[in-house]
């Protein structure tokens, strides 16, 4: 049995260089992880929950930081962390991920351009320096989010929102005043029309069909009514059988009126001759 | 116990702009909501509030002066701490305030808590939420204080689901007034 860790990116906005931005968001988040704790004796496995011990941080070795650079006119221009614009018109890319101790963890190029040793030694050593500003950014900011944790201070995607510019803007949470609410609603309740009468009591059919209320008159007796009348004129019988499904009809809706303010009953008897009832698990029966 | 985080949800709206042919509708605007949970893929529970919030913004945007055209609407939940659905309600009508898209009136979300006791808590945290009897959601036009949409999880009387609306109503006031206020300062400095 192993852990299995998912990583979900959202990506709010985009103006250019979203490899660097996922690459640092990316091993923050997975830097800032806590996992819940187990304990492992022989054969058995006891994972806490976190309320009864605290999680652990994932074991990570290492915090590699992608920078990207764009290349135009063949190599002659470079530019470190390209925005949306250049990322359009650039000629090539190259993509170097590096730790803090100076270690290349991923080279990529591509592009139309051609680059000689020289200028990727350029750009490795252009990666050293960005790489330790952003890790030691990286480690301030997970050590504040420690120390707000621990104070019990406010912590979260939403305290890091900027407060200052224009474009956010926050209001406290408010007072509202609902000191007369219980008499407005009662007048609107006085005023409304009573709601319908609610039917509590379901009719069982049979064990997994039931029936609230009363559904529309089914018609399809009306069908057979005049299926029987014309069969009848065309066959020369009397009219004996076309009244004797019209007993039948409101002999049933006359038992369904009776009872429907009872005890939820099973209908036994259905206008159709033959009903077959599919039950859950069982054969199917069927029921006059 | 944790300190209570705050509910965010980023709205980006996009349109009128063209739709596609299996979409567009020949007399008004296809209105389209994506919602994406902070966690994992979206799933039923997504797919369900955005149907409500589609319906909810169908009713006020004017889509006959926009048709044969698409308007999408993409909601990302970012923290969730209680009060989410109303929270996204309140993004999609600032959405559509800031995108300048016509509108018959402007409406906010309210989230309501019932407790066992009876008392009604306005936008409950994520723990009242959870011991709540029931939760109400409401959708509240600007235009005569209006029920656009009405959401409920849980059981409660006829009396307190009026209560809970009437509060509700009280508190749209604030909400509306924060909606001016955000408007006003975006735009008054250049």
């Amino acid at each position: 049995q192993v852990w299995q860790i998912r990583l979900d990116m959202h990506l709010l906005n985009h103006d250019g260089n979203i490899t660097d931005a996922a690459s640092i968001a990316g091993i923050v988040a997975l830097c800032h992880f806590r996992r819940p704790d187990v304990s492992v004796q022989g054969e058995e496995v006891t994972v806490y929950t976190p309320e009864e011990r605290d999680p652990v941080p994932l074991s990570i070795h290492h915090m590699p930081i992608c920078v990207s650079f764009a290349f135009f006119h063949q190599g002659t221009y470079l530019l470190v962390d390209p925005t949306e614009r250049e990322e359009r018109v650039m000629d090539g890319l190259l993509v170097i991920a590096m730790n803090k101790h100076h270690e290349i963890c991923t080279i990529q190029s591509s592009g139309v351009v051609m680059l000689v040793q020289d200028q990727i030694l350029r750009c490795s050593k252009i990666t050293a320096v960005k790489v330790a500003e952003i890790t030691e950014l990286i480690q301030k900011a997970l050590e504040n989010d420690q120390k707000a944790r621990k104070e019990g201070g406010k912590f979260g995607f939403a305290e890091s929102i900027p407060n200052q510019r224009i474009t956010a803007f926050k209001m406290e949470s408010a007072a509202v005043d609902t000191n007369d609410v219980e008499e407005q609603a009662g007048e609107i309740i006085a005023k409304a029309d009573p709601p319908a009468e609610v039917f509590a009591n379901p009719v069982l059919h049979t064990p997994g069909t039931a029936q609230i209320g009363e559904g529309i008159e089914s018609s399809w007796g009306d069908l057979e009514e005049s299926e029987k009348e014309e069969a009848a004129e065309e066959e020369g019988d009397t009219e004996a059988a076309a009244f004797e499904c019209e007993k039948v009809e409101t002999e049933d809706t006359s038992t369904m009126r009776g009872t429907k303010n009872d005890e939820p009953i099973v209908l036994s008897d259905s206008e159709e001759e033959e009903v077959v009832i599919l039950e859950p698990q069982e054969l199917p029966r069927k029921t006059r | 116990p944790l300190p209570p985080g705050d509910t965010s949800v980023l709205a980006g709206l996009y349109g009128p702009a063209e739709a596609k042919v299996s979409k567009e509708l020949p007399d008004r605007a296809a209105l389209e909501v994506l919602l994406r949970p902070k966690v994992g893929l979206p799933g039923v529970m997504e797919r369900s509030r955005e149907q409500l919030l589609r319906q909810t913004c169908e009713a006020v945007v004017l889509g006959v002066l926009h048709p044969r055209t698409a308007i999408t609407l993409v909601l990302q939940v970012l923290s969730d701490a209680g009060s989410l659905l109303s929270c996204c309600l309140n993004a999609a009508c600032m959405a559509l305030l800031d995108a300048g898209l016509p509108l018959t009136t402007l409406f906010c979300g309210v989230t309501c808590a019932l407790q066992p006791d009876g008392t009604i808590l306005l936008d409950p945290t994520a723990r009242q939420e959870q011991e709540a009897r029931a939760i109400l959601t409401f959708a509240i036009a600007r235009s005569e204080r209006k029920v656009l949409m009405a959401n409920t999880k849980g059981s409660c009387s006829v009396e307190e689901m009026q209560q809970c609306l009437a509060a509700a109503q009280r508190a749209a006031d604030t909400i509306f007034q924060f909606y001016r206020d955000s408007v006003r300062r975006r735009y008054s400095k250049s």
